[in-house]
């Protein structure tokens, strides 16, 4: 028991059974067929899992393990003998019998297709995954033209649902815009933003639920925003960085990173990433402290521990300053 | 949950309109649901949603304010900045542009200034507007004033001098039945037999008129027999996606409790304006239909959400519902028979998108409208997560003559396939547009011909709105049913007929739908959020002589983006965005004659 | 043993959750994120918390119960779980001792009492007390609101007694779950940082224990237990204790009486402090061993509240001339004159294990594998525990029953007063930590410097304004400090941080009453006074820097 045990307890107790959680309901197990390979998966198993399971690797952008699926990006779309359209392969769940194609001409044209708007609109630089994906897939993004030069401050936040400029036929529209600073812990460089709505979900109920930030405006003018596109200082932002923690591409980043990458220093060949144990409440959260000549210049946490399951608080994921400044 | 505010306060006026309208609620559930009504209630009061006013909603429903501003800007009849109080908004859709609506947006810009302009300080200000569903009066235009109360007026057929003077404050002239509903008063109509035969604002005269018989002969069948008239009418449903609504009820009835009805009455589709009639003109049998629906599948609760630029119509259903909640027609015991019934009236405001059955669910909620992936179908996991059933208007309503006339013989109506009374919006260049009521299986070329033929020398026909597609003069002869235009390659959508005269620049009309799906993506998928952009932007280059590349290469490049958007997007506006598109570049030879050449 | 019986996951598979004297969603966020996935599994929380918390903004119902009065809500909830006959008879029973005298001994804490010493009202605690009482499976957490009271082991007993009157405890889903305030509390006491425990919580005054120890380490070992840590500042006091060697900890910033405190740590014959940084506590010693940073500048283990034992490893090299804790003590034994060579941390985590039967199957290996293990894990085939006294509900029950404990309700030490007539209590933000030592140094854009909380009601009445500077009396001493307005808190409460004692010397307030058993100083219940200072802010922040006494 918790608390003070009595002190003349000299006989350790007993080993009982091992206590452990209880097993999962057991599930019914699903056959289908994809590419031509039959597979068996649990009932309640998504597409890309089952694809996973044979090794077939699904490209994907929204989709991240600690988050619920929103199937937004479509990059992990397949073919699905009799369903009129391409079915989202993160989300999808396996039936009975389904007869699935991860890699026909149709796929690899939507896929190709996803990547080149996105490309063509918005900043993949810093977003290494997108680069291999569109070699992958052969994507050409200048098919649609040159870029359009970036939008003032602001302009974007400005726009009006259901009304836009016309297009001059001369450049691609894009997303582009000045970056977003206004703390000293992180950075939004909306030019970099493909909206997957994982830094919405993070900061919502798949982890914070702080809601500081939604998606705002509508079709091409959606963005992320908190309200009235206040700044963060004013907004319910605590600062956690769990949206730091899930953006595919850059576009929420650590401000010693912008800052670094802007002088030109930041370089990930020089730098490690070693996982331990905050140092502040009870909790026992796993931090990977990444560090470049001998200072730290991020933190994150795996995925896929049962604490964090990747998720920190603002101690954790930046009151490490302390160590760098130490004499 | 913790919410955290900014400073801003409400002043007294928005808060004036936040606690009327809360007060005038039955608050049903969680409160967030409550989110699109309480922001009309400012919108309608101050012209505009201030942080004030935003924070003081947010704390009295415990919404965190980021996400209500996501759900405030996604509508485009909620402003989030300063604005005048009263917006004049002019169709410039395909149904106006080409008869008078370009004419009316100069005389407003030339009056107001540009689209757009005007503070809180100014008193007018004017937008260009999607389909306002008067396409049978165009050129069409809806005035917006705020206030207490708020005043909304549509104005169709709009003349300059007249919009101005209703946006001063003028009353809006009542407009004349007759060039909406051509075929009011005659016999052997079933849908419109009542329209414009009797008051629409009188229980009375509805009951008078026949009303309620159907309900009391749902409620002698009981639930069961009243799915099978269904079944054996063969009813499909006439939002566009022609499913068998006997299946749907029967598939309801066995899903778990509490299960929602919904009826879709956010009419966007450019060219159609039938359910509106309906709506403003027998709105007593909606309630009464949906009753029927609600009392057949188990649902004790039923949503009407209509759209938001229907003044009339909306004004017409809350009388309606006020009055059957008056006189037993609704509530706790309906008609006395211990049957549970409610309705829930709810405005859209502003999103074609939220046609789409999912994202009206979302609408609903109080959240953006976003549309849901599919599976699971509403009919398992739809409203607040319950099975829902959800019906088109005019879906909705045929089963008044199911019930009165038998499954069997309503069959008998129509063809094989698609069955019953259909209603048709014709607009365009007709001579006497209007909302037509014919048993399917009537060819295009009967129609055009019962509406007085088509003026000028006809180019093409938009058959199914913006999400349908284009027809030749050589194609009159299709029978609209499901299956001819089906055929046909065409399809029959919500029944839009749109002719075009020979004076019209087919690449205008294909620029300004492609403009419309940019507007009306919701933004969620990126095929459609960025789809619809690139496609845009290639229409322009080609209808400007100034593509990338060559013309072929550039068609080619909106083949890809079609076939993208149609298999890729989440929901049927990316999967239909390019449809017409395609169909017209397929029929017509519009973009042959540009410069082949590589710039 | 103590430890958390549950694991963090069971949160997000409870029915009930009683969060009581935590304020999590700020001070243990990570856990609350488990907290938040229970809620939106359906589960039902009541948070009991004199503040209206973040926390509590969460909760289905919040307890504002007056500080304090911990245990006549926990009594009274018994009575009520027994009046309405939900106690778990079988389970009480089967495994419990002592219920006959518990339930007479509950009998006079009715609702109407308990309603009027804690202020909650009636019917509030009599839902919490059915819903904990009836519910399948029901998790209770607590924090410092329990135990910084000097009577702070009352309260927690009083807490077990309705786990051991509803049998949850010891299944799946169902626990108490206190949360360690800071990242190694458990760890410490597992590994013998306590006056009277050996490593793997062995008990010193054990002989059969205390010998397996010194046949391995080669040496005697005192046969009695020592003192905790206000027990050694009372040993200061009557100047038995002289020497002090502080490892990692800020007693000159963290002790309440805080003014009283460091004039002992001043009169010491000698003080030597082992920190990362050169805190408050370092500037008062005479010697100063600087030290690494141990959670990314060396290799070791800590365990959590869920009694998980993980790996910290080394990320980064100390700078230069900052050793190692375990280099510097290894030094320090050498320069004691023995030598202890030049173990490795796993070396001595693998005598520890030779000697914690809990911790015998935690290898670094496995370890590192299983992502830590939660103890007791006894052998290198044992998955470690996920909840703790499963043995409760085996038949025949195994080892002893789990006992009752008859508590009584007893006020603060310090009662309100018309001199003291406002109730201080303490706590923590969510963007800084303690005597804001580490989190000090970096921007956080929360960051408001230290204020004196305050419910409008009270500011009205004492005419000051937000922001405005007051002066803030105990029996103790005087500080200054701005006025932030909280609607979470009641009037006659007012709520403080200790995160900058630079700025303000908040435990120069606080009150030095200990629980007698745990040692721990009464921080969440001072009586002070609040005056408005009249003179202009620049003034009243010259005094701010100085902190003087009145």
């Amino acid at each position: 028991m918790t608390g003070e045990s009595a002190p003349d307890l000299k006989i350790p107790v007993p080993r009982g059974p091992v206590p452990v959680a209880p097993p999962p309901r057991p599930r019914n197990t699903v056959e289908l067929t994809i590419d031509g390979r039959s597979v068996a998966v649990p009932e309640g198993a998504t597409l890309l899992e089952a694809a996973r399971q044979l090794g077939i690797d699904t490209p994907t952008l929204c989709y991240l393990e600690n988050l619920t699926p929103v199937n937004v990006c479509r990059i992990c779309v397949v073919e699905v003998e009799n369903s009129r359209t391409l079915v989202p392969a993160c989300s999808r769940k396996v039936e009975p019998g389904m007869v699935v194609k991860t890699d026909s001409e149709r796929v690899r044209l939507s896929r190709r297709m996803v990547l080149e708007l996105l490309a063509s609109s918005v900043d993949v630089s810093t977003a290494p995954q997108f680069q291999d994906y569109m070699a992958r897939y052969g994507a050409t993004p200048e098919r649609f033209g040159p870029p359009a030069p970036p939008a003032a401050a602001g302009e974007r936040d400005a726009a009006r649902p259901g009304h836009h400029h016309a297009p001059h036929g001369a450049d691609a529209a894009t997303v582009h815009q000045p970056v977003k600073v206004d703390n000293d812990l992180y950075v939004r460089d909306y030019s970099k933003c493909i909206v997957c709505y994982k830094c919405v979900e993070a900061c919502g109920t798949d982890a914070q639920n702080t809601f500081a930030i939604a998606v705002a405006g509508r079709g091409f003018d959606a963005r992320i925003s908190t309200e009235f596109d206040v700044p963060l200082t004013d907004s319910a932002c605590v600062y956690c960085g769990n949206c730091i923690g899930v953006c595919p591409t850059g576009a929420l980043m650590f401000k010693s990173e912008h800052d670094m990458r802007q002088a030109g220093t930041w370089d990930e060949t020089r730098q490690t990433a070693t996982d331990t144990i905050c140092a502040y409440c009870g909790v026992g959260c796993t931090l990977t402290v990444h560090v470049q000549d001998e200072k730290i210049v991020k933190v994150t946490s795996p995925l896929d521990h049962d604490v964090t399951h990747g998720h920190l608080c603002i101690k954790g994921r930046f009151g490490w300053e302390f160590v760098n400044q130490r004499e | 949950m913790d919410l955290h505010f900014t400073a801003d306060e409400a002043t007294a006026e928005e808060r004036a309109a936040i606690e009327g309208c809360l007060a005038a609620l039955s608050m049903h559930g969680n409160r967030r649901q409550y989110l699109l009504p309480v922001l009309h209630a400012i919108q309608g009061r101050i012209g505009w949603i201030s942080r004030g006013a935003l924070n003081h909603a947010c704390r009295a429903l415990e919404v965190p304010p980021a996400e209500a501003f996501g759900v405030a800007d996604f509508y485009a009849m909620f402003q989030t900045r300063p604005q005048p109080p009263v917006a004049v908004h002019v169709c410039d859709d395909v149904g106006c542009r080409f008869k008078g609506g370009e004419a009316l947006c100069a005389e407003m810009e030339r009056a107001l200034g540009p689209a757009g302009a005007g503070g809180a300080a100014d008193r007018i200000t004017w937008h260009r507007s999607p389909c306002l569903g008067l396409c049978e009066r165009a050129p069409a235009a809806l005035v917006i004033s705020a206030g207490d109360p708020p005043r909304d007026q549509d104005l169709a057929p709009a003349a300059g001098e007249d919009l101005l003077r209703v946006a001063a404050g003028q009353a809006a002239p009542v407009a004349d039945l007759a060039l909406s509903v051509p075929q009011a008063g005659q016999a052997g109509l079933t849908l419109l037999r009542r329209v414009g035969q009797i008051d629409p604002t009188s229980l009375d005269a509805y009951r008078a008129a026949g009303g309620f018989l159907a309900l009391r002969r749902a409620i002698e069948m009981g639930p069961d027999r009243v799915v099978r008239e269904v079944i054996d009418a063969k009813l499909v449903g006439r939002g566009g996606a022609a499913f068998p609504t006997g299946q749907k009820w029967l598939g309801a009835r066995s899903a778990p409790l509490p299960r929602y009805l919904i009826c879709n009455a956010d009419e966007s589709e450019p060219g159609t304006f039938k359910d509106r009639v309906l709506m403003e003109h027998d709105p007593f049998s909606l309630i009464e239909a949906m009753t029927i629906a609600g009392f057949a599948t188990g649902c004790e609760r039923g949503y009407l959400y209509i759209r938001g630029e229907y003044p009339l119509a909306t004004a017409r259903l809350e009388n309606a519902i006020r009055r059957c909640y008056e006189r037993g027609y609704l509530g706790a015991n309906v008609l006395g028979d211990g049957v549970r019934f409610d309705i829930e009236l709810r405005r859209g405001a502003g999103a074609y998108i939220c046609g789409e059955e999912t994202a009206l669910m979302n609408s609903l909620e109080g959240r953006r409208g976003e549309p849901r992936n599919k599976p699971p179908f509403p009919t398992q996991v739809g409203l607040f997560g319950q099975p829902t059933v959800i019906n088109n208007v005019e879906t909705m309503v045929n089963v008044l003559p199911i019930l009165l006339a038998g499954g069997k013989a309503y069959a008998a109506i129509g063809t094989e396939r698609s069955t019953g009374p259909k209603l048709f919006c014709v607009s365009g260049h007709v001579e006497r547009p209007g909302v037509y009521e014919f048993p399917f299986g009537i060819t295009l070329r009967e129609l055009l011909a019962a509406a007085g033929g088509v003026t000028g020398r006809l180019q093409a026909i938009l058959l199914g709105g913006a999400a349908g597609g284009f027809v030749t003069p050589e194609q009159l002869d299709i029978p609209l049913t499901f299956e001819g235009t089906r055929a046909a390659g065409a399809s029959l959508g919500s029944a839009v007929v749109m002719p075009f005269d020979d004076t019209v620049d087919l690449r205008q009309v294909l620029r300004r739908i492609a403009q419309f799906f940019r507007d009306e993506s919701c933004g969620q998928c990126v095929p459609c959020r960025v789809g619809t952009v690139r496609q845009e932007e290639l229409l322009h280059r080609l209808a400007t002589d100034q593509p990338f590349g060559s013309v072929e290469q550039e068609l080619g490049l909106l083949k890809e983006l079609g076939q993208a958007m149609r298999d890729a997007s989440i929901c049927g506006l990316g999967h239909t965005a390019s449809s017409a598109i395609e169909s017209a570049l397929g029929r017509f030879p519009i973009f042959q004659d540009a410069r082949q050449e590589t710039r | 043993m103590g430890g958390g019986t549950s694991s963090y996951r069971e949160i997000e598979e409870t029915d009930v959750i009683l969060l009581w004297g935590s304020n999590a969603r700020e001070t243990h966020p990570i856990f609350f994120h488990h907290v938040l996935k229970g809620l939106h599994n359906g589960a039902r929380m009541y948070a009991v918390d004199p503040r209206k918390t973040s926390s509590a903004h969460w909760a289905a119902r919040h307890l504002p119960l007056h500080v304090g009065t911990d245990v006549a809500l926990a009594n009274a909830v018994a009575r009520e779980i027994l009046a309405a006959g939900l106690e778990n008879r079988d389970f009480i029973a089967h495994a419990t001792s002592g219920f006959e005298d518990f339930a007479r001994h509950v009998q006079p804490y009715t609702l109407d009492y308990a309603a009027e010493v804690t202020g909650v009202p009636a019917e509030v605690i009599r839902e919490m007390a059915h819903a904990y009482a009836r519910a399948d499976r029901a998790q209770l957490c607590w924090t410092l609101g329990i135990t910084e009271h000097h009577n702070a082991v009352d309260n927690v007993r009083s807490l077990i007694n309705l786990s051991l009157l509803t049998g949850h405890v010891g299944r799946w889903g169902s626990g108490v779950c206190p949360l360690r305030g800071q990242n190694n509390v458990q760890g410490g006491g597992d590994m013998g940082a306590l006056p009277d425990r050996l490593p793997g919580v062995q008990h010193v005054e054990n002989d059969e224990l205390r010998a397996k120890f010194e046949q391995a380490w080669g040496c005697t070992i005192p046969p009695k237990k020592g003192w905790h840590l206000s027990g050694m500042f009372e040993a200061m006091e009557r100047g038995d204790l002289t020497a002090l060697y502080v490892i990692g900890e800020n007693p000159a910033n963290s002790e309440a009486d805080q003014h009283h405190a460091i004039h002992l740590l001043e009169n010491l014959e000698i003080l030597v402090v082992q920190d990362m940084l050169l805190t408050a506590t370092a500037e008062l010693a005479d010697v100063v061993l600087p030290a690494a940073a141990g959670w990314c500048e060396s290799e070791g283990t800590v365990t959590n509240s869920e009694r998980r034992v993980q790996r910290v490893r080394r990320a980064l090299p100390p700078p230069a001339g900052v050793r190692d804790d375990i280099e510097i003590l290894l030094e320090l034994a050498r320069r004691m004159g023995k030598d202890l060579g030049n173990p490795t941390a796993e070396e001595l985590w693998n005598e520890l294990r030779s000697l914690s039967p809990v911790h015998a199957g935690m290898s670094y290996a496995r370890l590192e594998e299983l992502n830590g293990i939660q103890w007791p894990c006894y052998d290198e085939s044992h998955p470690g525990e996920s909840y703790l006294h499963g043995r409760l509900w085996e038949r025949p029950v195994l080892g002893p029953r789990a006992p009752f404990a008859c508590v009584d309700h007893r006020l603060p030490f310090e009662e309100l007063s018309p001199e003291f007539p406002i109730r201080l209590t303490t706590g923590r933000r969510l963007d800084s930590y303690n005597t804001g030592v580490q989190t000090g140094h970096f921007a956080s854009p929360l960051r408001r410097g230290e204020t004196i909380d305050l419910h409008p009601a009270d500011a009205r009445r004492l005419g000051v304004a937000e922001g405005e500077t007051v002066r803030i009396v105990s029996a103790r001493g005087a500080v200054l400090a701005p006025v932030l307005l909280d609607e979470g808190l009641r009037p006659g409460l007012a709520f403080m941080t200790f995160h900058f004692p630079d700025q303000v010397a908040t435990n120069e307030l606080t009150v030095d009453a200990k629980d007698p058993q745990s040692g721990t100083s009464e921080f969440k219940a001072a009586a002070v006074r609040i005056e408005p200072v009249g003179r202009s802010l620049v003034t009243a922040e010259a005094e701010v820097a100085a902190p003087v006494s009145v």
